[in-house]
């Protein structure tokens, strides 16, 4: 029934640069109401009208679930990606107009959690940002371990240190300083809730530590950025709106379906949420499946694909959409 | 202007009664002649004005005499309202969602005015003016949910999200048709349907609960349910079945449509924005026979329904006992002619 997301009419009120990769954006709403509450860990998804595109980038709400004056995101450029941090980067300026979706949060905190052990790595700091505040307010139980290349690059690491003091570690990685993962998780209390977010080499690396350290799955919780990955072009044909369209190396399935009228649902646009899973009507060639929300049987069985980031290489592609 | 409400009881002499324009705006859930259960889930967006749908949280004529009965059913048993530890910010979140949606749908009945974190609750029908702190339990008389569900027709469960599931962590329930949140408290939504036949082999449950748990904040959606009860009880719960359970029995050719009720789940789904929670409001409507049957269309198509209802379907909703009384009475008012398609009455 639904489509995406409720739409937002918001306008960029702040552009303010964080490092040499990391800019800041401030959105208001445009009518001057409060923008939606929202929780620590959401995420909105940001259009961009870049020509004749339209690019859909989520990014996590990063200032405080108490203020809704305005909403603020961090995007880190990313020079060999797709284009959208770069429109970001290079177009979003103070005044402009924006549409933005509502808040949803797919990696939200468990409040039945005595204490909340949060491990960031780069980037992955913002959904952290909003949690950490919504969590101090609450005057709840948390400890923020966060790695970084450089000092220089340590986004907030400098406000996150003095908001919260103890409670926060840092990691250089040009320093040679590692977090101390397996004495790290063996020291937690009982009814500790452990939350990653970062770079996915790093997100295996914690699931796999705490998994074989005897944490219950159910207490780990992660969000992985995961962009769509470029690749081949392929063509695909939509049953239902009888249409076959071309991929772009640098478009996604779902954008592709998206660029030829057809509204797919999506929530997360980083094959985690599942909203966005389409049939398999027949296909001819191999599946790319990039997502994190099919099973590993569901992957070997080809009757689904998350369209929002998986590919696919072969003769041909029928989809019921 | 405004709504009069009724003075009435849902126990003992049992003087429930729908005025002539509420037998008119009852959501009548049977579209066509025969009934299939299914999710049926559509967008809970305002519907016509005057029907049950104008706001998205609808109060009626029985406002006041159903907060009435559920006060009573907590001073019986407080274990009707039950919230565990890590739900409090959801009883919040709930708060705000009823307080706006009743101040929105009827200014004349209920007043909300914020100054930050200083609120202030007018809720005239029950003569109620008090001023609080959002996000301060020690700042009103009950725990968030409390004050603000013993103030709101309908039950309330508020669900919390994890690990891609649902469980029933609080809720205020008095007016629930034979389940029980003292059981279910604590389950997951697969342990909670667990009781429901057929439906599990057809996959509906799985489906729903991907539905449910992408539930988005501005997007609540709804979902019509039914079953009938006999007189207008408005607590058959697990706990007194000794009560109403034997009244089943009672049904006879003569006080089939003064004993026998319709009763209709309307229930929406919510996300709620500072928890991630979703609360399923499920707002019960009743109405007699008596009362019923005075929209022809609907005496018909009843009739027709009911007379055709599978055997375990008719087993689970507990009407086996009554139903042939109900199908021969109900069948003098079915002409043979064919109903209109849709809800409403003609
Ligand atoms: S949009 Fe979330 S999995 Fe594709």
């Amino acid at each position: 029934m639904s489509t995406g997301t409720t739409k937002l009419d918001v306008v960029v009120s702040d552009v303010v640069p964080v490092n040499e990769l990391v800019t800041r954006f401030h959105f208001r709403r445009r009518d001057g109401a409060l923008l939606p509450t929202f929780s620590g860990g959401a995420h909105v998804v940001v259009e961009m009208r870049d020509g004749e595109r339209t690019r859909l980038n989520p990014y996590s709400l990063m200032g405080s679930p108490l203020d809704t004056r305005e909403y603020t995101i961090s995007v880190r450029r990313d020079d060999a990606g797709r284009g959208g941090s770069l429109f970001m980067h290079r177009h979003v300026r103070p005044g402009m107009e924006m549409v933005i979706s509502y808040p949803v949060n797919l990696f939200s905190l468990d409040l039945r959690a005595r204490k909340h052990l949060m491990l960031a790595g780069g980037i992955g700091i913002t959904p952290f940002m909003a949690q950490t505040a919504q969590l101090a307010a609450e005057g709840g139980n948390f400890e923020l371990h966060y790695t970084c290349r450089t000092a220089s690059l340590g986004t907030y690491a400098d406000v996150l240190a003095e908001r919260y003091d103890r409670r926060v570690r840092l990691y250089h990685d040009d320093r040679d300083e590692r977090i101390e993962l397996d004495r790290l998780l063996s020291s937690q209390p009982l009814g500790t809730h452990l939350y990653v977010c970062g770079p996915s080499g790093m997100i295996g690396w914690v699931r796999d530590r705490a998994a074989s350290l005897g944490w219950p799955a159910e207490t780990v919780h992660f969000e992985h950025f995961a962009a769509p990955q470029p690749g081949a072009p392929f063509d695909v044909t939509l049953a239902l709106s009888g249409r076959t369209i071309r991929v772009g190396e640098q478009q996604s399935l779902l954008e592709a379906i998206e660029a030829a009228g057809v509204d797919p649902p999506y929530l997360c646009r980083g094959g985690v949420c599942g909203q966005c899973e389409t049939n398999v009507i027949s296909h001819d060639g191999k599946f790319i499946h990039n997502d994190h929300w099919l099973s590993e049987e569901e992957h070997r069985s080809c009757g689904k694909i998350m369209p929002c980031v998986s590919r696919f290489e072969g003769r041909s592609l029928v989809l019921e959409r | 202007m405004g709504i009069t409400f009724r003075n009435e009881t849902f126990r003992n002499d049992f003087t429930f009664r729908n005025s002539p324009e509420h037998v008119r705006r009852f959501p009548f859930p049977f579209h066509e002649d025969s009934y299939m259960y299914a999710v049926n889930i559509e967008p809970h967006v305002a519907g016509p004005k005057g029907s049950v749908l104008e706001n998205l949280i609808d109060v009626d004529e029985h406002y006041v005499a159903e907060m009435q009965d559920r006060a009573l059913v907590l001073a019986e048993d407080p274990l009707r309202c039950q919230s565990l530890p890590h739900m409090t910010l959801a009883g919040w979140d709930l708060l705000e969602l009823l307080m706006e949606q009743q101040a929105l749908g009827y200014p004349e009945h209920f007043t909300l005015t914020r100054d930050g974190d200083r609120w202030r609750w007018i809720n005239r029908p029950l003569g109620i003016d008090d001023t609080f702190t959002f996000g301060d339990v020690s700042t009103l008389p009950y725990g968030p949910m409390e004050y603000i569900t013993r103030q709101s027709q309908g039950d309330f469960c508020i669900l919390d999200q994890r690990d891609g599931n649902l469980w029933m962590d609080a809720g205020m329930v008095t007016t629930q048709a034979d389940w029980s949140l003292d059981f279910d408290i604590g389950m997951n939504f697969f342990e909670w349907h667990a009781p429901v036949p057929l439906a599990h082999e057809k996959g509906i449950f799985v489906r729903a609960l991907k539905f449910l748990t992408n539930i988005q904040q501005g997007k609540p959606a709804r979902r019509l349910n039914w079953t009938m009860t006999i007189n207008p009880r408005l607590d058959t719960s697990p706990e007194n079945y000794h009560k109403w359970g034997p009244d089943r029995t009672t049904v006879t050719p003569e006080n089939v449509g003064e004993k026998v009720h319709l009763r209709v789940e309307l229930q929406s789904f919510w996300r709620l924005p500072r928890s991630n929670g979703i609360v399923f409001p499920i707002r019960c409507y009743l109405i007699k026979m008596d009362e019923l049957v005075t929209q022809p269309k609907w005496a018909r198509r009843l009739h027709r329904v009911i007379r055709d209802l599978p055997d375990e379907l008719a087993n689970y909703k507990g009407l086996t006992r009554y139903r042939p009384t109900l199908v021969e009475w109900l069948s003098k008012l079915d002409d043979g002619s064919p109903t209109s398609p849709g809800f409403g009455p003609d």
